[in-house]
């Protein structure tokens, strides 16, 4: 009891503390070198502070207190198509504090603040208006993210290898008691019964890998401290790949049945000659399948993500609606509700997981199920 | 939008850093540990199997034991019918051998009480006819002083003898 009361507490004041740049936003709006486009020191534009909040940044901000900004530089890798814009080197890897925070140009490269592609790094020609985009290869605050959890996937799993290689009769111990039930599961729950007994070892690797990056990265996106917090698993470009992976292991795994259920599906011969529809709608599965578990796992991620930002947003939107009185009247309310979809999104994380390995692993089932 | 418009940086990335991931946690981590975990299942299968067995073991040790137990009674119901059985006709031997005794010892002593009583029987008629001699000799001493007496005995002799 008093375990899970630490553990609300924990998260409620993370919760506090993870939105504590919002006041340095706000002066920062107001007191920052663009001032002149800027909005009154009262207003608080709320939607743009939310999408700044689950969008891709080319440093990692940690806080801000007026007009200084602390954040991590991040690398930034560009390859231009346009090397005479840029002292004339096609390659450019450069840290993003040079940008300051998005307000300087640098070497021909400026982050956007014209519509089309704002917040991208975009290329400046001669006289400092945008021209393109280059090739942007860079470590931004998503990437960054993504070799934290990496590095700690690699240090637990490896560790919990060595450990159970080598006291395999004893009973599981730290890590261990953490790693095996989840392996169990994946492997009883998810692996076995959607893929089948006999061919289930094969792509094992593939959905315990799946998992654990998901689930870490979901969990991680809700600790809103460094070096947590991004929005990882909420960014389309990520689920992408993820999808990506288990579209071409499901096509590659896919046998003579499975291509037989696609091409010449058991329906009346009406439905695949002259037109073949059938084929056709099978076809569109193959891809639209995938597609679902991208859009899935970003859409729930970024919009945990999105109204734990809004009841925060809130206590500043009632603030500059109705004064500061309003805004901190609001705030327990605000903070309770945050403090709940925080602990729902928690659970959003281990199901997004779950759903994302379970279809996944039904996909290579269905690929390498035997006629029946 | 920018939100729903996917990075070409970060597909990149993401792509190099899960490709590796896998490649690194397949060969390091997941082989290893599942064939741990499926080792450790089997021992553990292979422990219970062998506890059941050992318990089946246990029970038919039981179950003998409880037979060798059952025959060892019936054995010895068996010896110990068998040994009243032998008593009673021990018994009975001796009893019919000492009735038989018992009668041979009488009908000896009947037989000697019968001699011994023929041989009284005997020496009695002896001395009976010793004596009758010697009375007979004084009476006839006696008797034969007189002439008429002596005719008379003999004639009174003769009727007995007669008469007999």
């Amino acid at each position: 009891m008093l375990k899970r009361f630490a553990g609300i507490l924990l998260i409620f004041t993370i919760s506090l503390f993870s939105y504590t740049p919002i006041f340095a936003e706000e002066n920062h709006v107001t007191g920052g070198n663009h001032a002149a486009d800027s909005v009154p020191a009262e207003k608080f534009d709320a939607g743009k502070f939310i999408i700044e909040h689950v969008s891709d940044s080319y440093d990692w901000h940690i806080v801000s207190f007026g007009d200084t900004h602390v954040s991590i530089p991040l690398p930034v890798i560009l390859y231009s198509k346009n090397p005479e814009l840029h002292g004339g080197k096609n390659w450019h890897i450069f840290m993003s504090s040079k940008f300051h925070h998005g307000h300087d140009a640098y070497n021909g490269f400026r982050i956007s603040q014209a519509k089309e592609f704002e917040g991208k790094i975009v290329e400046l020609d001669a006289a400092g208006n945008e021209t393109g985009k280059p090739i942007d290869l860079s470590v931004t605050k998503a990437v960054a993210e993504i070799f934290v959890a990496v590095l700690i996937m690699l240090w637990i799993f490896i560790s919990v290898a060595r450990k159970l290689v080598k006291n395999v009769d004893k009973a599981p111990t730290g890590l261990q008691n953490l790693v095996e039930p989840v392996v169990i599961f994946v492997r009883d729950q998810i692996a076995r019964p959607t893929i089948g007994d006999k061919k289930y070892e094969k792509y094992m690797p593939y959905l315990l890998t799946l998992f654990f990056f998901i689930l870490l990265l979901n969990l991680m996106g809700l600790i809103p401290v460094v070096p947590f917090g991004a929005n990882v698993t909420g960014n389309i470009s990520v689920t992408m790949v993820l999808a990506l992976f288990t579209f071409v292991i499901t096509t590659l795994s896919g046998n003579k049945h499975y291509w037989k259920e696609i091409y010449n599906p058991d329906v009346p011969w009406w439905l695949k000659f002259p037109i073949p529809l059938m084929p056709i709608v099978e076809l569109t599965g193959v891809i639209t399948k995938p597609f679902v578990l991208m859009v899935r796992l970003f859409a729930n991620m970024m919009a945990g993500h999105m109204i734990v930002t809004v009841f925060v947003s809130l206590i500043f939107i009632f603030g500059s609606l109705m004064g500061t009185a309003a805004g901190f009247g609001v705030s327990p309310l605000s903070i309770a509700f945050s403090v709940f979809i925080l602990l729902l999104d928690v659970l959003v994380s281990f199901i997004q997981a779950y759903v994302f390995t379970l279809l996944s692993a039904l996909y290579f089932g269905m690929a390498t199920a035997e006629h029946h | 939008m920018g939100l729903v418009t996917p990075n070409p940086g970060t597909i990149f990335w993401m792509l190099i850093i899960f490709g590796i991931v896998l490649f690194i946690l397949r060969k390091f981590a997941w082989k290893p540990i599942l064939n741990a975990l499926k080792d450790r299942e089997e021992s553990i299968a292979k422990a219970l199997n062998s506890a059941d067995e050992a318990k089946k073991e246990v029970a038919g040790l039981k179950a003998e034991n409880e037979k060798i137990i059952a025959e060892a009674k019936q054995e010895k119901n068996e010896i110990l019918k068998e040994a009243r059985e032998i008593k009673d006709k021990i018994i009975a031997e001796a009893k019919e051998k000492a009735a038989q005794e018992a009668a041979k010892s009488i009908e000896l002593a009947k037989q000697q009480i019968e001699a011994e009583k023929t041989a009284a029987v005997n020496e009695l008629k002896n001395q009976v006819a010793e004596l009758s001699v010697l009375i007979a000799e004084k009476v006839i001493k006696k008797e034969l002083s007189n002439k008429s007496e002596q005719e008379k005995i003999v004639d009174g002799l003769i009727d007995e003898i007669k008469l007999n």
